[in-house]
Protein backbone atom coordinates (compact mmCIF):
# COMPACT_ATOMS: atom_id res chain seq x y z
CA UNK A 1 0.00 0.00 0.00
CA UNK A 2 1.20 3.52 -0.79
CA UNK A 3 1.45 6.10 1.99
CA UNK A 4 -1.70 7.84 0.71
CA UNK A 5 -3.70 4.64 1.15
CA UNK A 6 -3.46 5.06 4.92
CA UNK A 7 -5.45 8.31 5.10
CA UNK A 8 -8.61 6.61 6.38
CA UNK A 9 -6.74 4.46 8.90
CA UNK A 10 -4.59 7.28 10.24
CA UNK A 11 -7.57 9.62 10.69
CA UNK A 12 -9.37 6.83 12.55
CA UNK A 13 -6.28 6.23 14.67
CA UNK A 14 -6.26 9.93 15.64
CA UNK A 15 -9.67 9.44 17.26
CA UNK A 16 -8.66 6.12 18.84
CA UNK A 17 -5.53 7.70 20.32
CA UNK A 18 -7.81 9.75 22.58
CA UNK A 19 -8.88 6.50 24.24
CA UNK A 20 -5.31 5.37 25.02
CA UNK A 21 -4.32 5.36 28.68
CA UNK A 22 -2.37 8.44 29.64
CA UNK A 23 0.25 8.85 32.36
CA UNK A 24 -2.48 10.32 34.60
CA UNK A 25 -4.66 7.22 34.04
CA UNK A 26 -1.76 4.98 35.03
CA UNK A 27 -1.14 7.05 38.16
CA UNK A 28 -4.86 6.75 39.01
CA UNK A 29 -4.75 2.97 38.55
CA UNK A 30 -1.66 2.67 40.74
CA UNK A 31 -3.44 4.56 43.51
CA UNK A 32 -6.44 2.18 43.44
CA UNK A 33 -6.74 -0.19 46.39
CA UNK A 34 -7.30 -3.52 44.61
CA UNK A 35 -7.63 -5.37 41.30
CA UNK A 36 -11.43 -5.03 41.29
CA UNK A 37 -11.18 -1.25 41.15
CA UNK A 38 -8.52 -1.41 38.43
CA UNK A 39 -10.66 -3.84 36.43
CA UNK A 40 -13.71 -1.60 36.81
CA UNK A 41 -11.65 1.41 35.69
CA UNK A 42 -10.46 -0.44 32.58
CA UNK A 43 -14.02 -1.54 31.79
CA UNK A 44 -15.15 2.09 32.03
CA UNK A 45 -12.50 2.88 29.44
CA UNK A 46 -14.07 0.30 27.11
CA UNK A 47 -11.61 -2.52 27.78
CA UNK A 48 -12.66 -6.16 27.62
CA UNK A 49 -15.37 -7.84 25.60
CA UNK A 50 -19.12 -7.69 26.18
CA UNK A 51 -18.96 -10.71 28.52
CA UNK A 52 -20.00 -9.54 31.94
CA UNK A 53 -17.90 -10.37 34.97
CA UNK A 54 -14.55 -10.68 33.21
CA UNK A 55 -11.55 -10.88 35.52
CA UNK A 56 -8.35 -8.90 34.97
CA UNK A 57 -6.52 -11.39 32.73
CA UNK A 58 -9.71 -12.00 30.72
CA UNK A 59 -9.94 -8.29 29.98
CA UNK A 60 -6.31 -8.14 28.91
CA UNK A 61 -6.73 -11.23 26.70
CA UNK A 62 -9.78 -9.60 25.07
CA UNK A 63 -7.73 -6.46 24.38
CA UNK A 64 -4.91 -8.52 22.87
CA UNK A 65 -7.46 -10.24 20.65
CA UNK A 66 -8.81 -6.85 19.52
CA UNK A 67 -5.25 -5.81 18.70
CA UNK A 68 -4.78 -8.85 16.46
CA UNK A 69 -7.86 -7.77 14.49
CA UNK A 70 -6.64 -4.19 14.14
CA UNK A 71 -5.49 -4.44 10.49
CA UNK A 72 -8.87 -5.80 9.40
CA UNK A 73 -10.68 -3.21 11.49
CA UNK A 74 -8.69 -0.36 9.93
CA UNK A 75 -8.85 -1.92 6.43
CA UNK A 76 -5.10 -1.84 5.99
CA UNK A 77 -2.78 -4.44 4.53
CA UNK A 78 -2.10 -7.03 7.24
CA UNK A 79 1.49 -7.34 6.05
CA UNK A 80 2.46 -4.15 7.90
CA UNK A 81 1.93 -6.04 11.15
CA UNK A 82 3.65 -9.21 9.92
CA UNK A 83 6.95 -8.37 11.55
CA UNK A 84 5.18 -7.61 14.84
CA UNK A 85 3.46 -10.99 14.77
CA UNK A 86 6.68 -13.01 14.42
CA UNK A 87 6.89 -13.42 18.19
CA UNK A 88 3.37 -14.95 18.22
CA UNK A 89 4.31 -17.20 15.32
CA UNK A 90 7.42 -18.56 17.05
CA UNK A 91 5.55 -18.81 20.35
CA UNK A 92 3.01 -21.10 18.67
CA UNK A 93 5.76 -23.18 17.06
CA UNK A 94 7.54 -23.57 20.40
CA UNK A 95 4.29 -24.56 22.10
CA UNK A 96 3.42 -27.03 19.33
CA UNK A 97 6.83 -28.77 19.42
CA UNK A 98 6.66 -29.12 23.20
CA UNK A 99 3.06 -30.30 23.12
CA UNK A 100 3.74 -32.92 20.46
CA UNK A 101 7.02 -34.23 21.86
CA UNK A 102 6.20 -34.19 25.55
CA UNK A 103 2.60 -35.36 25.10
CA UNK A 104 1.51 -32.69 27.53
CA UNK A 105 -1.37 -30.41 26.66
CA UNK A 106 -0.53 -26.71 26.98
CA UNK A 107 -3.89 -25.09 26.18
CA UNK A 108 -3.05 -21.57 27.29
CA UNK A 109 0.33 -21.13 25.68
CA UNK A 110 -0.95 -20.80 22.11
CA UNK A 111 -1.90 -17.38 20.86
CA UNK A 112 -4.44 -16.79 18.14
CA UNK A 113 -2.92 -16.30 14.71
CA UNK A 114 -4.76 -15.92 11.39
CA UNK A 115 -2.70 -18.57 9.54
CA UNK A 116 -0.78 -20.50 12.18
CA UNK A 117 -3.11 -20.94 15.11
CA UNK A 118 -3.03 -23.86 17.57
CA UNK A 119 -4.69 -26.50 15.35
CA UNK A 120 -2.63 -25.83 12.23
CA UNK A 121 0.67 -25.50 14.06
CA UNK A 122 0.05 -28.78 15.94
CA UNK A 123 -0.80 -30.53 12.69
CA UNK A 124 2.38 -29.22 10.98
CA UNK A 125 4.59 -30.35 13.87
CA UNK A 126 2.87 -33.74 14.29
CA UNK A 127 3.30 -34.53 10.61
CA UNK A 128 6.71 -32.81 10.46
CA UNK A 129 5.50 -30.77 7.48
CA UNK A 130 7.83 -27.87 8.23
CA UNK A 131 7.75 -26.81 4.57
CA UNK A 132 4.26 -25.45 5.26
CA UNK A 133 5.77 -22.88 7.61
CA UNK A 134 7.10 -19.52 6.39
CA UNK A 135 10.60 -19.93 4.96
CA UNK A 136 12.38 -18.23 7.86
CA UNK A 137 10.95 -20.80 10.30
CA UNK A 138 11.54 -24.08 8.49
CA UNK A 139 15.18 -24.79 9.35
CA UNK A 140 14.85 -23.64 12.96
CA UNK A 141 11.65 -25.68 13.39
CA UNK A 142 13.36 -28.88 12.21
CA UNK A 143 16.44 -28.20 14.35
CA UNK A 144 14.42 -27.39 17.49
CA UNK A 145 12.25 -30.48 16.92
CA UNK A 146 15.34 -32.72 16.66
CA UNK A 147 16.92 -31.09 19.73
CA UNK A 148 13.91 -31.91 21.86
CA UNK A 149 13.31 -35.32 20.31
CA UNK A 150 16.85 -36.66 20.46
CA UNK A 151 18.53 -34.98 23.42
CA UNK A 152 15.38 -33.91 25.32
CA UNK A 153 16.89 -30.45 25.79
CA UNK A 154 14.01 -28.02 26.24
CA UNK A 155 16.31 -25.06 26.79
CA UNK A 156 18.19 -25.72 23.56
CA UNK A 157 14.84 -25.94 21.74
CA UNK A 158 13.90 -22.51 23.17
CA UNK A 159 17.29 -21.01 22.30
CA UNK A 160 17.10 -22.19 18.67
CA UNK A 161 13.60 -20.80 18.18
CA UNK A 162 14.25 -17.54 20.03
CA UNK A 163 17.36 -16.86 17.95
CA UNK A 164 15.48 -17.71 14.75
CA UNK A 165 12.68 -15.32 15.77
CA UNK A 166 15.15 -12.50 16.43
CA UNK A 167 17.00 -13.15 13.17
CA UNK A 168 13.70 -13.16 11.24
CA UNK A 169 12.60 -9.90 12.88
CA UNK A 170 15.97 -8.28 12.14
CA UNK A 171 15.88 -9.38 8.49
CA UNK A 172 12.25 -8.32 8.03
CA UNK A 173 13.12 -4.94 9.55
CA UNK A 174 15.97 -4.44 7.09
CA UNK A 175 13.66 -5.26 4.19
CA UNK A 176 10.84 -3.03 5.38
CA UNK A 177 9.95 0.17 3.51
CA UNK A 178 8.65 1.68 6.73
CA UNK A 179 11.18 3.53 8.86
CA UNK A 180 9.23 2.81 12.03
CA UNK A 181 9.42 -0.95 11.37
CA UNK A 182 13.13 -0.75 10.55
CA UNK A 183 13.78 1.15 13.78
CA UNK A 184 11.53 -1.17 15.78
CA UNK A 185 13.25 -4.32 14.49
CA UNK A 186 16.69 -2.80 15.16
CA UNK A 187 15.74 -1.94 18.74
CA UNK A 188 13.87 -5.21 19.36
CA UNK A 189 16.79 -7.40 18.31
CA UNK A 190 19.34 -5.30 20.18
CA UNK A 191 17.46 -5.26 23.51
CA UNK A 192 16.75 -8.98 23.33
CA UNK A 193 20.40 -9.70 22.59
CA UNK A 194 21.38 -7.52 25.55
CA UNK A 195 18.89 -9.34 27.75
CA UNK A 196 20.24 -12.74 26.66
CA UNK A 197 23.84 -11.58 27.15
CA UNK A 198 23.20 -10.26 30.66
CA UNK A 199 21.22 -13.30 31.81
CA UNK A 200 23.78 -15.67 30.32
CA UNK A 201 26.64 -13.73 31.92
CA UNK A 202 24.91 -13.96 35.29
CA UNK A 203 24.44 -17.72 34.81
CA UNK A 204 28.10 -18.12 33.65
CA UNK A 205 27.08 -19.64 30.33
CA UNK A 206 29.77 -20.79 27.94
CA UNK A 207 30.78 -19.03 24.75
CA UNK A 208 29.28 -21.81 22.60
CA UNK A 209 25.88 -21.30 24.25
CA UNK A 210 26.14 -17.53 23.76
CA UNK A 211 27.00 -17.93 20.09
CA UNK A 212 23.93 -20.09 19.69
CA UNK A 213 21.62 -17.72 21.60
CA UNK A 214 22.65 -14.21 20.52
CA UNK A 215 21.20 -13.20 17.16
CA UNK A 216 22.90 -11.00 14.56
CA UNK A 217 22.10 -7.38 15.33
CA UNK A 218 22.35 -4.27 13.18
CA UNK A 219 22.95 -2.07 16.19
CA UNK A 220 25.43 -4.16 18.17
CA UNK A 221 28.60 -6.05 17.41
CA UNK A 222 27.50 -9.66 17.89
CA UNK A 223 31.05 -10.98 18.46
CA UNK A 224 31.88 -8.37 21.10
CA UNK A 225 28.61 -9.00 22.87
CA UNK A 226 29.38 -12.72 23.00
CA UNK A 227 32.95 -12.09 24.19
CA UNK A 228 31.89 -9.69 26.92
CA UNK A 229 28.99 -11.91 28.04
CA UNK A 230 31.47 -14.78 28.41
CA UNK A 231 33.52 -12.57 30.78
CA UNK A 232 30.65 -11.27 32.91
CA UNK A 233 27.86 -8.73 33.40
CA UNK A 234 30.23 -5.80 34.05
CA UNK A 235 32.01 -6.45 30.77
CA UNK A 236 28.68 -6.35 28.92
CA UNK A 237 27.79 -3.07 30.63
CA UNK A 238 31.22 -1.61 29.76
CA UNK A 239 30.75 -2.58 26.12
CA UNK A 240 27.23 -1.13 25.97
CA UNK A 241 28.44 2.16 27.52
CA UNK A 242 30.34 2.82 24.30
CA UNK A 243 27.37 2.14 22.04
CA UNK A 244 24.07 3.91 21.33
CA UNK A 245 22.65 1.77 24.14
CA UNK A 246 24.50 3.53 26.96
CA UNK A 247 21.10 4.28 28.49
CA UNK A 248 20.50 0.54 28.65
CA UNK A 249 23.89 0.10 30.33
CA UNK A 250 22.98 2.65 32.98
CA UNK A 251 19.64 0.92 33.56
CA UNK A 252 21.32 -2.48 33.81
CA UNK A 253 23.58 -1.14 36.55
CA UNK A 254 20.45 -0.42 38.60
CA UNK A 255 18.39 -3.58 38.03
CA UNK A 256 16.77 -5.89 35.50
CA UNK A 257 13.46 -4.08 36.14
CA UNK A 258 15.10 -0.73 35.29
CA UNK A 259 16.39 -2.26 32.05
CA UNK A 260 12.93 -3.54 31.06
CA UNK A 261 11.57 -0.09 31.82
CA UNK A 262 14.29 1.53 29.70
CA UNK A 263 13.45 -0.77 26.77
CA UNK A 264 9.75 0.11 26.81
CA UNK A 265 10.35 3.83 27.37
CA UNK A 266 12.93 3.92 24.58
CA UNK A 267 10.40 2.33 22.24
CA UNK A 268 7.76 4.90 23.19
CA UNK A 269 10.23 7.75 22.55
CA UNK A 270 11.01 6.22 19.18
CA UNK A 271 7.38 6.04 18.03
CA UNK A 272 6.11 9.34 19.48
CA UNK A 273 6.92 11.41 16.33
CA UNK A 274 4.24 9.32 14.55
CA UNK A 275 1.61 11.34 16.44
CA UNK A 276 2.33 14.16 13.95
CA UNK A 277 2.43 12.05 10.80
CA UNK A 278 -0.79 11.87 8.78
CA UNK A 279 -0.01 10.03 5.55
CA UNK A 280 1.75 6.71 6.08
CA UNK A 281 1.54 3.40 7.89
CA UNK A 282 3.77 4.81 10.67
CA UNK A 283 0.92 6.00 12.92
CA UNK A 284 -0.90 2.66 12.50
CA UNK A 285 2.17 0.69 13.59
CA UNK A 286 2.85 3.19 16.39
CA UNK A 287 -0.73 2.84 17.63
CA UNK A 288 -0.43 -0.93 17.80
CA UNK A 289 2.86 -0.67 19.71
CA UNK A 290 1.28 1.91 22.03
CA UNK A 291 -1.64 -0.44 22.69
CA UNK A 292 0.75 -3.30 23.44
CA UNK A 293 2.58 -1.01 25.84
CA UNK A 294 -0.58 -0.04 27.71
CA UNK A 295 -1.76 -3.65 27.94
CA UNK A 296 1.67 -4.54 29.35
CA UNK A 297 1.36 -1.70 31.87
CA UNK A 298 -2.17 -2.75 32.85
CA UNK A 299 -0.90 -6.31 33.37
CA UNK A 300 1.91 -5.06 35.62
CA UNK A 301 -0.55 -3.06 37.74
CA UNK A 302 -3.08 -5.91 37.99
CA UNK A 303 -0.38 -8.43 38.93
CA UNK A 304 1.15 -6.06 41.46
CA UNK A 305 -2.24 -5.33 43.04
CA UNK A 306 -3.08 -9.05 43.17
CA UNK A 307 0.20 -9.66 45.01
CA UNK A 308 -0.23 -6.72 47.34
CA UNK A 309 2.81 -4.76 46.13
CA UNK A 310 3.07 -1.22 47.53
CA UNK A 311 2.26 1.73 45.27
CA UNK A 312 5.87 2.88 45.24
CA UNK A 313 7.05 -0.47 43.87
CA UNK A 314 4.47 -0.29 41.05
CA UNK A 315 5.38 3.31 40.31
CA UNK A 316 9.01 2.25 39.77
CA UNK A 317 7.76 -0.04 37.01
CA UNK A 318 5.46 2.55 35.43
CA UNK A 319 6.12 2.90 31.69
CA UNK A 320 6.05 6.08 29.68
CA UNK A 321 2.78 6.22 27.74
CA UNK A 322 2.28 7.20 24.08
CA UNK A 323 -0.19 9.99 24.87
CA UNK B 1 -11.40 25.43 -37.22
CA UNK B 2 -8.30 27.62 -37.07
CA UNK B 3 -5.18 26.83 -35.04
CA UNK B 4 -5.95 29.94 -33.02
CA UNK B 5 -9.33 28.56 -32.01
CA UNK B 6 -7.70 25.21 -31.19
CA UNK B 7 -5.20 26.81 -28.78
CA UNK B 8 -7.89 28.99 -27.20
CA UNK B 9 -10.08 25.93 -26.61
CA UNK B 10 -7.12 23.92 -25.33
CA UNK B 11 -6.44 26.62 -22.74
CA UNK B 12 -10.10 26.70 -21.73
CA UNK B 13 -10.21 22.92 -21.46
CA UNK B 14 -7.02 22.73 -19.40
CA UNK B 15 -8.40 25.29 -16.92
CA UNK B 16 -11.22 22.97 -16.02
CA UNK B 17 -9.33 19.72 -16.49
CA UNK B 18 -6.19 20.43 -14.45
CA UNK B 19 -7.83 22.49 -11.71
CA UNK B 20 -10.63 19.92 -11.52
CA UNK B 21 -8.09 17.10 -11.35
CA UNK B 22 -6.38 18.82 -8.42
CA UNK B 23 -9.69 19.36 -6.65
CA UNK B 24 -10.76 15.76 -7.15
CA UNK B 25 -7.39 14.66 -5.76
CA UNK B 26 -7.56 17.02 -2.78
CA UNK B 27 -11.18 16.36 -1.83
CA UNK B 28 -10.58 12.63 -2.33
CA UNK B 29 -7.75 12.67 0.20
CA UNK B 30 -9.79 14.80 2.57
CA UNK B 31 -12.76 12.48 2.14
CA UNK B 32 -10.79 9.39 3.10
CA UNK B 33 -9.46 11.08 6.22
CA UNK B 34 -12.91 12.48 7.05
CA UNK B 35 -14.44 9.00 6.73
CA UNK B 36 -11.84 7.68 9.20
CA UNK B 37 -12.87 10.28 11.77
CA UNK B 38 -16.61 9.77 11.21
CA UNK B 39 -16.17 6.00 11.63
CA UNK B 40 -15.12 6.58 15.23
CA UNK B 41 -16.79 9.91 16.03
CA UNK B 42 -19.82 10.71 13.82
CA UNK B 43 -20.42 13.98 15.72
CA UNK B 44 -17.51 15.54 13.84
CA UNK B 45 -19.22 15.14 10.46
CA UNK B 46 -19.91 18.85 9.80
CA UNK B 47 -16.40 19.95 10.75
CA UNK B 48 -14.56 17.36 8.70
CA UNK B 49 -16.90 17.92 5.74
CA UNK B 50 -15.89 21.61 5.61
CA UNK B 51 -12.23 20.63 5.71
CA UNK B 52 -12.78 18.07 2.98
CA UNK B 53 -14.48 20.64 0.73
CA UNK B 54 -11.75 23.28 0.94
CA UNK B 55 -9.66 21.86 -1.94
CA UNK B 56 -12.81 21.74 -4.07
CA UNK B 57 -12.71 25.48 -4.89
CA UNK B 58 -9.89 25.19 -7.43
CA UNK B 59 -12.15 23.15 -9.69
CA UNK B 60 -14.75 25.94 -9.53
CA UNK B 61 -12.08 28.57 -10.32
CA UNK B 62 -11.01 26.53 -13.35
CA UNK B 63 -14.61 26.25 -14.50
CA UNK B 64 -15.06 30.03 -14.11
CA UNK B 65 -12.02 30.80 -16.26
CA UNK B 66 -13.17 28.28 -18.87
CA UNK B 67 -16.62 29.85 -18.94
CA UNK B 68 -15.24 33.40 -19.34
CA UNK B 69 -12.90 32.20 -22.09
CA UNK B 70 -15.72 30.44 -23.95
CA UNK B 71 -17.84 33.61 -23.85
CA UNK B 72 -15.00 35.54 -25.54
CA UNK B 73 -13.75 33.16 -28.25
CA UNK B 74 -16.96 32.67 -30.15
CA UNK B 75 -18.23 29.48 -28.49
CA UNK B 76 -20.74 30.96 -26.04
CA UNK B 77 -20.38 34.50 -27.39
CA UNK B 78 -17.70 37.01 -28.37
CA UNK B 79 -15.62 37.01 -31.52
CA UNK B 80 -14.34 33.74 -32.97
CA UNK B 81 -10.56 33.43 -32.82
CA UNK B 82 -9.13 33.30 -36.28
CA UNK B 83 -5.40 33.83 -35.83
CA UNK B 84 -2.87 31.64 -34.04
CA UNK B 85 -1.35 34.51 -32.06
CA UNK B 86 -4.66 35.36 -30.32
CA UNK B 87 -5.33 31.70 -29.69
CA UNK B 88 -1.95 31.32 -28.00
CA UNK B 89 -2.67 34.40 -25.91
CA UNK B 90 -5.89 32.81 -24.59
CA UNK B 91 -3.98 29.57 -23.99
CA UNK B 92 -1.31 31.42 -21.96
CA UNK B 93 -3.98 33.34 -20.04
CA UNK B 94 -5.62 30.10 -18.93
CA UNK B 95 -2.38 28.50 -17.71
CA UNK B 96 -2.10 30.18 -14.25
CA UNK B 97 -5.32 28.69 -12.90
CA UNK B 98 -4.77 25.39 -14.71
CA UNK B 99 -1.30 24.81 -13.22
CA UNK B 100 -1.67 26.53 -9.85
CA UNK B 101 -5.15 25.03 -9.46
CA UNK B 102 -3.76 21.52 -9.84
CA UNK B 103 -0.81 21.99 -7.51
CA UNK B 104 -2.56 24.06 -4.86
CA UNK B 105 -5.57 21.70 -4.66
CA UNK B 106 -3.27 18.73 -4.10
CA UNK B 107 -1.36 20.47 -1.33
CA UNK B 108 -4.52 21.92 0.17
CA UNK B 109 -5.86 18.35 0.28
CA UNK B 110 -2.81 17.20 2.20
CA UNK B 111 -3.11 20.13 4.60
CA UNK B 112 -6.81 19.36 5.04
CA UNK B 113 -5.92 15.77 5.93
CA UNK B 114 -3.52 17.04 8.60
CA UNK B 115 -6.19 19.45 9.88
CA UNK B 116 -8.76 16.64 10.01
CA UNK B 117 -6.24 14.92 12.28
CA UNK B 118 -6.34 17.99 14.56
CA UNK B 119 -10.16 17.92 14.64
CA UNK B 120 -10.08 14.18 15.38
CA UNK B 121 -7.97 14.75 18.46
CA UNK B 122 -9.17 18.21 19.50
CA UNK B 123 -12.57 19.07 18.01
CA UNK B 124 -12.59 22.42 19.87
CA UNK B 125 -9.60 23.55 17.76
CA UNK B 126 -11.60 23.49 14.52
CA UNK B 127 -11.13 27.24 13.85
CA UNK B 128 -7.34 26.98 13.91
CA UNK B 129 -7.41 23.72 11.99
CA UNK B 130 -9.46 25.30 9.20
CA UNK B 131 -7.14 28.29 8.80
CA UNK B 132 -4.18 26.12 7.82
CA UNK B 133 -5.58 24.70 4.55
CA UNK B 134 -7.34 28.01 3.89
CA UNK B 135 -3.91 29.67 3.59
CA UNK B 136 -3.13 27.50 0.56
CA UNK B 137 -6.24 28.91 -1.10
CA UNK B 138 -4.51 32.32 -1.37
CA UNK B 139 -2.36 31.14 -4.25
CA UNK B 140 -5.27 29.64 -6.14
CA UNK B 141 -7.09 32.99 -5.82
CA UNK B 142 -4.05 34.88 -7.11
CA UNK B 143 -3.84 32.56 -10.11
CA UNK B 144 -7.58 32.94 -10.72
CA UNK B 145 -7.27 36.75 -10.71
CA UNK B 146 -4.39 36.71 -13.16
CA UNK B 147 -6.19 34.31 -15.50
CA UNK B 148 -9.40 36.36 -15.46
CA UNK B 149 -7.53 39.68 -15.94
CA UNK B 150 -5.54 38.20 -18.82
CA UNK B 151 -8.53 36.57 -20.56
CA UNK B 152 -10.77 39.66 -20.40
CA UNK B 153 -8.00 41.97 -21.64
CA UNK B 154 -7.00 40.05 -24.78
Amino acid sequence: MADMDYLFAVARIRVLEKKLLSGADIEQMIAMPDTDRVTAFLEEKGWGSSDAGQKGEGILAAEEEKLRGLAKELRVDESIFELLSYTDLYQNLKAAIKTVLTNDAHPNVFVSHPQYGEARMLSIVREKKFEELPEHMREAAAEAYEALLTIRDGQLCDVILDRAALTAIGEAGKRSREKILRDYARLFVAVHDIRIAVRSAAAHKERAFLARAIAPSEALDEKRLIETAAIGTDAVIDYLSGTEYRGAAEALQKSATAFDLWCDDHLMEMIKPQKYNSVSSGPVVAYRLARENEIRMARIILTAKANGLPEEAIRERAREMYV
Amino acid sequence: MSMGMFFALLGAALSTALAGWGSAWGTGMGGQAAAGVIAEDPDQFAKVLILQLLPGTQGIYGLLVTFITLTRIGILGGTPVTDTKTGLLYFAACLPIAIVGLISAYHQGRTSVASIGIVAKKPDQFGKAMLLPAMVETYAILALLISILAVVNI
